[in-house]
């Protein structure tokens, strides 16, 4: 128990002296999963259309491989990213392995299909006629496009609450790719997993209260939005 | 003579195996509005959503004042209205949801508001302007779809069976301001229903949509007076010949066509 308090208590002297390196890796946690969600939001926005929006075939097959993702092992995801990025591997001429911007694409192959599978079922619940009254009242494509994503806003806003939740408590592709190196690729997860593998409890509990209130604001302000936008 | 505002000619309408409308040729004549009937499942959203270049037909040609429509849809799309049967408001106030159809077409914001007001006084819910649409009735809601297609000032106006959610006494409201304001702007109109009050209220010519195809065209008195099927034909042989004969008075009288129709319906309730 004495663990937990002398942890609990370290984290409050962290927190309170501004210890630079902790919030270091607290910044670079949110710019790489920051950046993550970002590129998610824009690539499951426009798969989730287009999946939700058009008939083809093997349309379902779509879904399944979009549902499947959602629950992908990010280990499993580090591993072929890693793969991909290693100096031999298909994309190593471009040196990527072991930096924040591998961290970035591991994050995204996670974030993406969760992503995706929201928006692809918060456009399909929408009324399925909602597409034809907004083209009929003379509606662009790109203004359709806008329309019913603001529609669908309170969903979406979910999707982005789910991407940033998956890519920012993932532990296994951003060790991975990013080596855990310290001043350079090492993030809050990797960060505690390192402490905790040293028997450093106090500093990774300091960590994982960090990590938890950087999670729990974010979903705060969004949250906060979505009810704002529910009750207008 | 008078132009025809749209036409179609040899168009097919295909959803897999099976051919959902088979139209060699329609002509909708400017001013005019146009009744399309039929029973449930006769085709005639496809055949209205074909008209308003929401749907490509399989086969043959859709015509613009008598030009064959190519690549330039929205254009075009936007010298039309469509209003469903449901009124599909967005997650905004009433008044930004009528100025909506305007919105999209780059109108001026002044003139937006100026105009989406007219149409709210018009069909009687000005007093709701600044209401979210998501809380408004059925009716209330339904007359802002009517509003928000008027206020965009189109060419030919579409509506697809905009009553049919309603109750009687509604309906019979909303007809009697759709039928005042249609009057007022002359505007070209495909009315599409299953109701036989309403074509005859509304309809200056009127088709008959059976299994994809036209099977009768003529005015309204026409049509009812010796309906190609027999479901078009009332209950009672004589509301037939009444309310044909009403039909057939010049068109001044249409508003005592509707009070005869209402009164057989009490009639026959």
């Amino acid at each position: 128990m004495d663990l937990i308090w002398d942890g609990l208590g370290e984290a409050i002297r962290i927190i309170r002296s501004g210890d630079f390196s902790v919030w270091e890796i607290a910044v670079r946690s949110i710019f790489v999963s920051g950046t993550a969600t970002a590129i998610s939001l824009f690539l499951g926005i426009l798969i989730g259309s287009l999946i939700a929006f058009n008939q083809f075939p093997g349309r379902n097959l779509a879904f399944s491989l979009v549902n499947t993702g959602m629950g992908l092992p990010p280990v499993v995801v580090g591993l072929i990213v890693a793969i991909m990025l290693w100096r031999s591997g298909p994309l190593g001429e471009f040196r990527l392995i072991y930096t924040p911007t591998a961290m970035v694409i591991a994050q995204t192959v996670i974030a993406a299909p969760i992503v995706t599978g929201f928006t692809a079922a918060a456009l399909r619940n929408l009324h399925p006629k909602l597409r034809s009254q907004l083209y009929g009242l003379g509606a662009s494509r790109l203004q359709m496009l806008w329309l019913v994503l603001w529609e669908a806003k309170l969903p979406l806003l979910a999707a982005v609450m789910a991407g940033f939740g998956g890519a920012i408590s993932e532990i296994g592709a951003s060790q991975m790719v990013g080596g855990n190196l310290a001043g350079d690729t090492r993030v809050m997860t990797t960060a505690i997993m390192l402490e905790v593998s040293r028997g450093e409890f106090a500093p990774a509990i300091a960590l994982s209260v960090i990590l938890l209130v950087l999670i729990f604001v974010v979903n705060l302000i969004l949250t906060t939005v979505q009810q704002q936008e529910r009750r207008s | 003579m008078t132009q025809a505002k749209l036409s179609l000619r040899d168009v097919r309408v295909r959803r897999g195996r099976s051919e959902l409308v088979n139209v060699p040729q329609l002509d909708v004549l400017e001013g005019e509005v146009l009744v399309i009937i039929g029973p449930n499942g006769a085709g005639k959203s496809v055949l209205l959503e074909t008209l308003a270049l929401l749907q490509e037909p399989t086969a043959g040609r859709v015509l613009f004042e008598e030009r064959p429509v190519d690549g330039r849809q929205l254009t075009l799309r936007r010298r039309m209205a469509v209003v469903f049967q449901e009124a599909m408001l967005l997650r905004r106030s009433l008044v930004e949801n009528v100025g909506m159809g305007m919105r999209l077409r780059g109108v001026p914001r002044s003139l937006r508001r100026e105009r989406a007001r007219h149409w709210m006084e018009r069909f009687g819910i000005a007093h709701l302007a600044q209401r979210s649409a998501l809380t408004l009735s059925g009716g209330e809601a339904q007359r802002a779809n009517l509003a928000r297609a008027f206020a965009v000032e189109p060419e030919v106006l579409m509506l697809d069976e905009p009553f049919s959610a309603l109750d009687q006494p509604t309906r019979d409201d909303l007809l009697e301001d759709l039928s005042a304001a249609l009057r007022e702007t002359g505007v070209t109109t495909i009315f599409v229903t299953h109701d036989r009050t309403e074509a005859l209220r509304l309809g200056d010519r009127v088709a008959v949509l059976m299994g994809g195809v036209i099977r009768q065209m003529g005015t309204a008195a026409e049509v009812f007076a010796a309906p190609v099927d027999g479901r078009w034909r009332p209950s009672w042989g004589w509301r037939t010949s009444w309310a044909g004969g009403c039909a057939r008075w010049p068109t001044g009288w249409r508003r005592w066509t509707w009070v005869a129709c209402r009164w057989s319906r009490w009639l026959r309730a």
